[in-house]
């Protein structure tokens, strides 16, 4: 199907299939559409085994990092006879994606198989899933395929009527970007201020309530019962491009272009072609000028770049950025790119969660000096006090946070810096008054 | 930018009257969580190693009884929880969804960072403090009615320009759906 436009015959609609189908989201339904038979079969299998096939299938995390899933479960050691956690990350809120919103909104029950087997590989009892507090209507969503799911014997004391407990637990969020980080996402859910920890130790050492925890995001775990119905061969083979990125992928699509929403593309795809073909190409009139292709904390494209990318981990980076979070955020030729980036850097100014000093202080100035900058009152040294503040601001704090708000400042000063000079020598933004004129 | 951190100073008074909100903050605390919502706590804590884990979601409860979360209530959650009146309070400031004071019967949360800015955000906020009578950004109305807020990405960036009012989630508003939106609203 798709949503909030039907699929387009070049998509890869796995994860996406039901979207849109308000009967997916019901347990009879889900059930009706294969649902859960990947759970039964794992809850037969070793954790190992399982921990084997996703490894094999070359799955990598849909958060942002692109870690591989199953190294990441290899990670917890069996029989270690601590309690461990599954935390399944659904605190989405980089800016430009939304895609685990839909994948809990049409489909719950495959985040709740996919917990539930994540849980069972890392010999895990109870998996979290920690959803951000705006989302309100996934959160009904999700509660309401949790109760039918414990109602009928899927999750509790005798998961699927084996001897096996899966616990699955929604809990949410209070409305803070920053739990998005997974260590701080655990800080939230242990009742704590959201600060991110100091690593090591990593989760799968001393992670949520202090024991070994893996951290997965939304899409990640929606994957997993694909691959084990379907075997990790078939995974790997969707693939247009580097073997390293197998299976389909989720973009969340956003800005100045004419079809917004989500595409599932097998890895490898076209950037030109996704641009143009699925989503329909820019607004009548207007041209592309810059796209941030992961959420807005990876580096911004140009159009020539984006026009030369293909759609995977390598791809993205071999074309000067990163996938991330596969949050595309097109900017068209009406958009001044000094608004633009003091526009974001207004908001991780506002997300900073204060801990480091390059960070508390960094994102703030940066932010006023580019107000400054837009509002025709810069100077041409600021452009140098930015860079320079952006490089005390990379590599030097406890989470990336610091690092995401200097990034599209070196973009835009790399790329764009006829837009900042000409707003410095002009006194004004010179965009503000061509479309007033 | 939210209300929260704007305007609820960690030495607001613990009783401050913000607005005409009327949400029950009288000199006296009616306890919470007693009944069905102490059932629901208890059934709750069960599902964490610890009670402290049940802080945010007891906060949410408190705030879902009063329409904000009065010092009174983290006092009487520490309580519940083991925790010192100061670390709760040190939780709830850090988040930008709980209220530190009365706010309006319907809090509209318009969202305006870059994805949905680019779409005309900008005009959607104005279109509500001009229809609400707010006039300014977290500003309760004089009815008490409504406070309107930018809020900082809602997640739902191709559905420009999203806006929550309470519970509710509404995609792709345009200023000229202002008005059709606040006559649902009672």
């Amino acid at each position: 199907m798709g949503y909030p436009h039907k699929s387009h015959p070049r998509e890869t609609p796995v994860l996406s299939k039901h979207f849109g189908d308000p009967e997916a989201r019901t347990l009879a339904g889900w059930r009706q559409r294969g649902g859960y038979r990947a759970l039964e079969q794992a809850l037969g299998m070793s954790p190992a085994d399982i921990v084997n096939v996703v490894k094999e299938s070359g799955l990598r995390g849909r958060g942002g990092a692109g870690f591989p899933t199953g190294m990441k479960w290899s990670f917890m050691k069996p029989g270690d006879g601590k309690p461990h956690y599954l935390a399944c990350n659904a605190d989405e809120s980089e800016p430009g994606t939304f895609k685990d919103r839909e994948i809990m909104r049409w489909t719950p029950h495959a985040l709740i198989e996919g917990c539930a087997l994540g849980a069972h590989a890392i010999g895990a009892e109870t998996a979290y899933i920690y959803i951000r507090g705006e989302f309100t209507e996934p959160l009904r969503v999700m509660e309401a395929a949790v109760r039918e799911a414990y109602r009928d014997g899927i999750l509790g004391k005798n998961a699927m009527g084996t001897t096996k407990r899966v616990d699955v637990h929604v809990h949410k969020g209070a409305g803070a970007y920053i739990c998005g980080e997974e260590t701080a996402l655990m800080n939230s859910l242990e009742g704590r201020r959201g600060n991110p920890r100091i690593k090591p130790p990593f989760p799968a050492v001393s992670g949520l309530f202090g024991q070994p925890t893996t951290i997965n995001n939304v899409e990640t775990l929606a994957a997993v019962p694909h691959i084990l119905t379907n075997s990790a061969q078939w995974y790997k083979e969707m693939c247009l491009s580097s073997p390293k990125s197998t299976g389909s992928k989720l973009f969340s699509v956003c800005g100045n272009i004419r079809k917004p929403g989500n595409y599932e593309v097998t890895m490898g795809f076209p950037f030109k072609e996704f641009l143009y073909d699925l989503c329909g190409g820019p607004l009548p009139g207007r041209t592309f000028k810059a796209i941030i292709p992961g959420g807005s904390s990876v580096p911004i494209q140009t159009l020539d770049e984006a026009e030369a990318t293909l759609m995977d981990y390598e791809g993205f980076v071999a074309q000067g950025t990163m996938l991330g979070s596969g949050g595309v955020i097109v900017f068209d030729d009406t958009q001044c790119m000094v608004k633009q980036i003091a526009r974001l850097a207004r908001f991780y100014a506002h997300e900073s969660c204060a801990q480091c000093t390059q960070c508390r202080e960094g994102t703030a100035w940066t932010t006023r000096i580019l107000e400054r900058i837009e509002n025709g009152e810069g100077q041409m040294d600021d452009l140098d006090t930015l860079l320079e503040i952006g490089e005390n601001m990379t590599g030097k704090t406890i989470c990336v946070l610091s690092d995401s708000c200097a990034t599209p400042v070196f973009s835009g000063l790399q790329k764009w810096r006829h837009e900042f000079e000409a707003h410095i020598k002009q006194k004004r933004c010179p965009m503000r008054s061509a479309v007033a004129a | 930018m939210s209300a929260s951190r704007e305007e609820g100073g960690l030495h607001a008074p613990a009783h401050a009257s913000h607005g005409s909100g009327g949400h029950g903050h009288g000199g006296t605390h009616t306890p919470i969580f007693t009944g069905e919502r102490r059932q629901q706590l208890d059934e709750l804590l069960t599902r964490y190693p610890n009670k402290m884990a049940g802080l945010l979601p007891a906060l949410w409860m408190a705030q879902e009884a009063q329409g904000w979360v009065s010092e009174a209530a983290m006092e009487e959650i520490g309580g519940l929880l083991e925790l010192t009146p100061a670390y709760v309070k040190g939780v709830v400031t850090f988040y930008t969804m709980y209220h530190q004071h009365p706010v309006g019967r319907h809090f509209i949360q318009v969202c305006t960072t870059s994805p949905c800015g680019v779409c005309g955000a900008e005009d959607v906020a104005r279109a509500f403090l001009k229809h609400t009578g707010c006039g300014e950004l977290g500003v309760t109305s004089p009815d008490g009615k409504y406070t309107v807020i930018e809020v900082e990405c809602l997640g739902a960036c191709g559905f420009a320009t999203p806006v929550m009012i309470n519970e509710e989630f509404i995609e792709s508003v345009t200023p000229e759906r202002v008005p059709e939106i606040l006559g649902t609203l009672r």
